[in-house]
């Protein structure tokens, strides 16, 4: 891929362009947080650039970066719809920091911007309506965070007790579904109450699909194979 | 849910009302009015299970009712985040008695593989549930089956949560697939 | 209720209406939300005046669990994504991994997922088009269309072992060669989905009830549409022909011949005509494909750091069993490195921005969710608009919850 749109991108930023990759035929331009709002102005406004179709914005966590660098990466994806062209701006943002809103540019960063907020915690200057928009606002902390442990949950209505109802789940909170947990001999031989009950009503050994008593039938055909399989 | 007592508790009378219960049971089983409470991929088969080819019409229990006043049946179908709970629960809570809950699918069990921050862990958690129908998504034979555990449990007055178990168990598969073979 | 003699009729307040506008909360769980997203409406009479559309109540943490597992772990979580057509993320994600290894997939492989990925668009599209004749009240053409779904449910089950979640993209390939009766099956129902598409237009396109309820409801502007970042059926029915199978030729694209249909007006009826036609292009690329699709040769590269040995190996020999261990254990890994990869999913343009820090667990996985910037356009499409229309709006805009949530 010609490297035309980073050059273009070099002669209207001048040294705020810090650094320029193509990777895999990807182009990124690196620009700093000061220069964000303004290098993404020249990408759609510029005739030669013109980058009219928005695609993405999101961020990356990166907290294991030394403590005097920035922690996240913002991310920028956008796209020429005449020549098919695309180009990724992004930036090393600080925790804490903000970053000036594109909406203003491109209408559809709002979700994704709304989004980064959620996820990540950076939040947009400018930006009309900056409020949760995946989770809800009782939450505290943002998930995509390196820090934030997958299993935290935030439960907005307290879960049920074993002791509240009559109705309990068949199984316990350690326990898989109890089909999975077989006794096998004991189907074999007919004798186990799991016994799929639509199978077991069709050969005789339950008298409804629900009833819990299960009758064993005689001289078990599979097990008898199974034995003779085995000699 | 369907018990009546009468003044004098003699004989003829636990006759009737187990005659009654028998008959409200029948009724109840053949005429369910659904609430499809549908979040997510298992959508896909609850279609699938609704239309032709599955046909759950046969089991008088087509009609949907977007209203929970108006339905028997709580068919959560999906996963259900932490913000959708309290919708979960009020919805339940709007439902009239005599109502049943199926949980539809993994996630709506027991929560699947998305055991994170944001979803719930199996809907009993919140609502009780009365048949857990695993799969991920089940197939329409598997909600059929659970469908009719589930009118099964409302003749017999039977209020234990079941789990739809396989139709094939895999073991017994294997043996028979042996047996096939053997000439 | 007093007698109405009694109300003074001369005093203009108690005959005009309240002039502020109503409040309304719709969804999550409304019929036509798909279950999903909330709206809250402010209205004037039965007009939309301003609407919020509330999304994320089906966050299920897609995200954040792909940084838990390995590279391979991430396919079942990806067929949840979108559910309607999950091979197309499949081979979307798979097609990441393959751009950030800089690897390249057989020519058989690439066809097989061609074949099966435009199988999955059709499916997509008839569900999208199903909800909405329905939602409109017409209820037998989404009869119609999810027998047809089925049939294909039926070509993909055999394949794949999956009726709807195949998880069958593997890094570096697919799962499993194409069954011998794959031409045969799939050549047997397209003549058949042809049928049901001209059934389904004859009963809705030229159908006087559904022509008043799509026309002119849901304009979206060519402009606007790609300023919000709107993809696929959507972005074409304004009339951008953009569609990345044709613009950036991705696998063996470049060697179909089809056309890219687009609309004029941006409606809900443009949209709904825009995806029947794509069913016919996509039926015409599966023909294509299926005559061009080599016989034999393998489906995956030929590479062990990423393709699981056979069953055979791993139960025979030592060598295999390692290989097999350490590829479930510790996972495939990529180079070091963060690519953009993007693909034509049912709704539009699909992406996978993704993140490696050189091991076998995804440092980032990040969607580029055509629905989610779809259904962002949606509050432009109802305001204005009738409380009615929401629902067919809302209904060719095809949020698919998965996929707008993750």
């Amino acid at each position: 891929m010609s490297k035309a749109l980073l050059d273009r991108l070099a002669t209207l930023l001048g040294d705020k362009l810090l650094e320029t990759t193509d990777f895999r035929g990807d182009e990124v331009a690196l620009v700093a947080p000061a220069d964000w709002h303004a290098a993404a102005e020249f990408l759609r406004r510029d005739e030669k650039l013109a980058m009219g179709q928005f695609t993405d914005l999101t961020a990356v966590d990166y907290p294991e970066r030394a403590p005097e660098e920035p922690r996240f990466d913002v991310l920028l994806f956008v796209r020429n719809p005449e020549t098919h062209k695309r180009l990724r701006l992004k930036t090393r943002l600080a925790d804490g920091k903000t970053l000036a809103t594109l909406t203003d540019l491109w209408a559809g960063a709002s979700w994704a911007e709304r989004e980064v907020y959620d996820m990540f915690g950076i939040s947009f200057e400018g930006h009309p309506d900056m409020r949760r928009i995946l989770l809800y606002k009782e939450f505290e902390g943002h998930p995509l965070r390196k820090d934030y442990p997958i299993d935290r949950a935030q439960p907005l209505v307290p879960y049920r007790d074993a002791d509240d109802t009559h109705k309990l789940p068949p199984f316990g909170v350690d326990e898989g579904q109890p089909f999975a947990r077989t006794d096998w001999s004991r189907r074999l031989e007919g004798l186990d109450a799991q016994v799929s009950p639509s199978l077991a009503v069709a050969a005789g050994q339950r008298a409804s699909l629900s009833s819990e008593e299960v009758h064993p039938v005689h001289a078990p055909e599979p097990a008898a194979d199974a034995a003779a399989s085995e000699n | 849910m369907g018990e009546m007592t009468f003044g004098g508790a003699g004989e003829d009378a636990n006759f009737f009302t187990t005659k009654f219960d028998a008959l409200l049971g029948w009724a109840r089983k053949y005429s369910l009015f659904q609430y499809p409470f549908v979040t997510a991929c298992c959508g896909m088969e609850f279609m699938a299970v609704a239309s032709p080819r599955y046909d759950m019409a046969r089991f008088g229990a087509e009609a949907p009712r977007f209203s929970p006043r108006q339905a028997d049946v709580l068919w959560v179908v999906g996963t259900v985040s932490q913000r959708q709970g309290p919708v979960l629960k009020r919805i339940y809570e709007q439902m009239t008695e005599p109502k049943w809950v199926i949980a539809f699918g993994t996630c709506a069990s027991c929560g699947g593989f998305y055991d994170n921050y944001t979803t719930i862990p199996g809907i009993d958690k919140v609502v009780p549930v009365d048949i857990y129908i695993p799969g991920c998504p089940p197939r329409p034979e598997a909600v059929l089956d659970g469908l009719m555990l589930l009118m099964d449990k409302i003749q017999n007055g039977n209020k234990d949560p079941l789990v739809v178990p396989p139709r094939e168990l895999p073991k017994l598969a294997q043996l028979r697939a042996k047996k096939d073979a053997k000439p | 209720m007093e007698p109405l003699d009694t109300h003074d009729f001369t005093d203009d307040d108690t005959l005009e209406l309240p002039a502020e506008p109503m409040r309304l909360n719709m969804g999550p769980s409304h019929p036509a939300m798909h279950g999903t997203i909330r709206m809250v409406l402010d209205l004037d009479g039965e007009t939309v005046v301003n609407v919020d559309v509330q999304p994320g109540y089906l966050h299920r943490g897609f995200e954040k669990s792909c940084e838990r597992g390995t590279w391979a772990q991430v396919f079942p979580y990806t067929d949840r994504l979108n559910y309607v057509s999950p091979m197309l993320n499949n081979v979307g994600f798979a097609l990441a991994v393959e751009k950030l290894c800089g690897i390249e997939v057989p020519e058989r492989g690439q066809y097989y997922r061609v074949v099966l990925g435009e199988l999955a668009r059709i499916c997509d599209h008839f569900t999208c088009n199903a909800a909405s004749g329905m939602e409109l009240g017409a209820f037998t053409p989404f009869l119609w269309l999810m027998k047809v779904r089925d049939w294909i449910w039926d070509v993909l089950e055999k394949e794949t072992g999956a009726r709807l979640t195949h998880s069958f993209g593997r890094i570096g390939g697919m799962a499993m060669e194409p069954t011998p009766d794959l031409a045969m099956d799939i050549r047997a129902i397209l003549p058949e989905i042809e049928k049901v598409v001209v059934e389904t237009e004859t009963m809705l396109v030229r159908n006087r009830i559904f022509m008043d309820r799509m026309q002119g409801t849901g304009v979206l502007s060519k402009e606007r549409a790609l300023e919000l970042g709107v993809t696929g059926p959507m972005l074409r029915s304004t009339g951008v022909a953009y569609d990345v199978r044709k613009d950036s030729p991705y696998m063996v694209y470049d060697r179909f011949d089809f056309d890219v249909p687009v609309g004029e007006d941006g409606d809900n009826y443009d949209r709904f005509c825009v995806r029947m036609e794509e069913v016919r292009q996509s039926m015409r690329i599966v023909e294509q494909a299926l005559d061009q699709m080599p016989t034999d040769g393998p489906v995956s590269v030929d590479d062990p750091r990423m393709m699981l040995p056979d069953k055979e190996r791993v139960y025979n020999s030592i060598e295999g069993t390692i290989a097999h261990f350490k590829l479930i254990m510790e996972g495939f890994a990529p180079p070091k490195g963060e690519v953009y990869s993007f693909t034509e999913g049912g709704n539009g343009e699909l992406g996978f921005f993704i993140v490696s820090d050189g091991s076998g667990t995804p440092y980032r996985v990040r969607v580029r969710p055509p629905s989610w910037f779809n259904l962002q356009s949606a509050r432009e499409l109802l305001i204005g608009g009738m409380i009615a229309d929401i629902i067919p709006t809302f209904g060719s805009v095809n949020m698919i919850g998965g996929e707008c949530d993750r």
